[in-house]
């Protein structure tokens, strides 16, 4: 079971009240009008999927209903980092950075 | 420490399991058994390498091998064979998918899986006792109705069940109109059921063997190596293997994979959680499953419940699962079958599945010529595999896709033409 501090909240939380959000820092293509099909759907649907360190966005449903970022270990399952939304991580040695 | 290689030659000597061999071992005591397959040391090169030794991998090389000649082929498996997806499923099979793409190519495997034990000479104990998808609202026995009349127009055998008819099959469950989640009916295919996960495996890798492919166990790969956008081989623990063609069937690792021959795939890789309880006298005769609840139950010919929960909401290696996905699961199991809410669990597990956006799995060529794919599967793979590996050892063999897997190519997403069975298939992946 997760504890995840939530940024905003600043408190440790079980994982039940929050809601995964997929991998972080995708960015949507500035005009996808100019984008080949295949690089739309490398958008949509490729992803990281990290094993090891992985920055995933997370929101806290049952609560203050904000996103944010994580940085968690997929493997060892530890939470190495937590950040708001909109700032950009610390480090790219996870391959998803921004 | 691997065990020492043996030399032994496969073909001539490998003995059919038959009933009069059976009287003959017994009369020995049984003390003088062959070794099911070989343990050989790995040549420099293969025509095909297969990197994973589970069901997928090891069905692979035996259809290469039985149905297009080619048997110079080698398993590459970091663990045992059969050690993991294969091994942590709850080993239910059936076919009653919703679209039209994804039920052909399961109910192919369902096919296979009928004649599979004479056909590799091995009982993979497939028994045909029955699947009851449970409806447990006025919107699940629409869905139920719509998935029904699309097996049967596509051939495959199905029927809508009444509470009364369920309560029939399935006395011990909790059928009453007060219950929490009331059941108000069931989709039920007859021809599915359940086998013996290990000797699935242990089966194919006999049968594989026999006709002269290399297993290699405790081998782990952790490079490919790729030429002018043609893959040349592979890097091993022990050294590097060459190859005219590398087939990647590796569940969950898919994506780490990919990404040593420079690719991304549409994949995301979870753990999916099981667990099996004390053996008990025979008290559940077909497979339980629940979207709603989420659970899916059966119980095994030793007598153990087998109990399967959903995936975690968030990425995963770890082999084990969040728990409140696991108690969410056993509450739904002690809501279903009160009486099961005294039995003692004896294990606990989690396999990581690789779970594609459209839920149905990734069959062919990659971008990198010579590289091959067949991942993807998800929550739902041990029912496939023998359909997988035949439709896969096709494909790899005439560098084309199987008619069958065609609709399954990684162009699906570029085209858009996903094969939607999120949601649609007959439980929550």
């Amino acid at each position: 079971m997760l504890r995840i501090r939530c940024p905003y909240c600043e408190e440790a939380r079980s994982e039940e009240e929050f809601a995964y959000a997929g991998e972080a820092h995708i960015r949507r293509p500035e005009d996808p009008e100019a984008l080949s099909d295949r690089e739309w759907g490398e958008y949509l649907h490729f992803r990281t999927n990290a094993r090891g360190p992985h920055r995933e966005m997370w929101v806290h449903a049952a609560g203050c209903r904000r996103y944010f970022n994580v940085l968690r270990d997929t493997v060892s399952y530890e939470i190495l980092d937590v950040y708001p939304i909109g700032k950009a991580p610390s480090d790219d040695s996870t391959g998803n950075g921004a | 420490m691997p065990p020492p290689h043996n030399t032994l030659k496969p073909h001539a000597l490998m003995q059919r399991y038959s009933l009069p061999r059976l009287l003959a071992h017994a009369r020995r005591h049984h003390e003088d058994w062959q070794r099911a397959w070989r343990n050989p040391a790995p040549k420099d090169a293969y025509d095909t390498v297969i990197v994973g030794g589970g069901g997928h991998g090891l069905a692979t090389a035996y259809y290469l091998a039985k149905e297009h000649g080619v048997t110079d082929v080698a398993v590459i498996e970091r663990g045992y064979l059969g050690g993991g997806n294969t091994g942590r499923n709850t080993t239910i099979v059936r076919s009653n998918y919703l679209r039209d793409a994804s039920t052909r190519l399961y109910d192919f495997a369902l096919d296979l899986w009928r004649d599979l034990s004479r056909e590799i000479n091995f009982n993979v104990m497939f028994s045909a006792r029955g699947v009851l998808n449970l409806g447990h609202t006025l919107q699940d026995m629409r869905d139920i109705e719509r998935r029904v009349g699309a097996n049967r127009l596509n051939g495959v055998d199905g029927e809508v069940l009444t509470t009364a008819e369920v309560q029939r099959l399935v006395p011990l469950m909790n059928c009453s109109p007060t219950s929490r989640y009331p059941v108000l009916g069931a989709s039920w295919q007859p021809r599915g059921g359940v086998a013996r996960h290990d000797a699935v495996a242990w089966g194919y890798a006999r049968a594989a063997d026999a006709l002269g492919v290399d297993l290699l166990q405790q081998t782990e790969v952790v490079g490919i190596r790729v030429e002018n956008g043609a893959v040349t081989g592979v890097e091993t623990d022990l050294g590097f293997i060459a190859a005219r063609r590398v087939a990647c069937v590796v569940a969950g690792n898919s994506g780490v994979l990919a990404r040593m021959a420079g690719l991304r795939l549409p994949i995301e890789s979870r753990p999916l959680q099981a667990l099996v309880s004390e053996p008990l006298k025979p008290c559940l005769d077909p497979v339980v499953m629940s979207a709603a609840v989420h659970c899916y139950i059966s119980q095994s010919a030793k007598g153990d419940l087998v109990i399967g929960a959903g995936t975690d909401v968030y990425n995963g290696y770890g082999q084990r699962g969040s728990f409140p996905v696991l108690e969410h699961a056993v509450a739904a199991v002690c809501e279903l079958f009160p009486a099961f809410s005294r039995v003692r669990m004896n294990r606990h597990w989690g396999g990581i599945v690789d779970i594609c956006p459209d839920a149905c799995p990734v069959i062919g060529p990659s971008p990198v010529r010579g590289l091959y794919f067949n991942c993807g599967w998800g929550t739902g793979g041990f029912k496939s595999t023998p359909g997988s590996g035949y439709v896969f050892a096709d494909t790899i063999a005439n560098e084309r896709p199987h008619p069958l897997a065609a609709p399954f190519g990684l162009d699906r997403f570029a085209s858009g033409a996903l094969v939607d069975e999120h949601g649609a298939a007959a439980v929550a992946h």
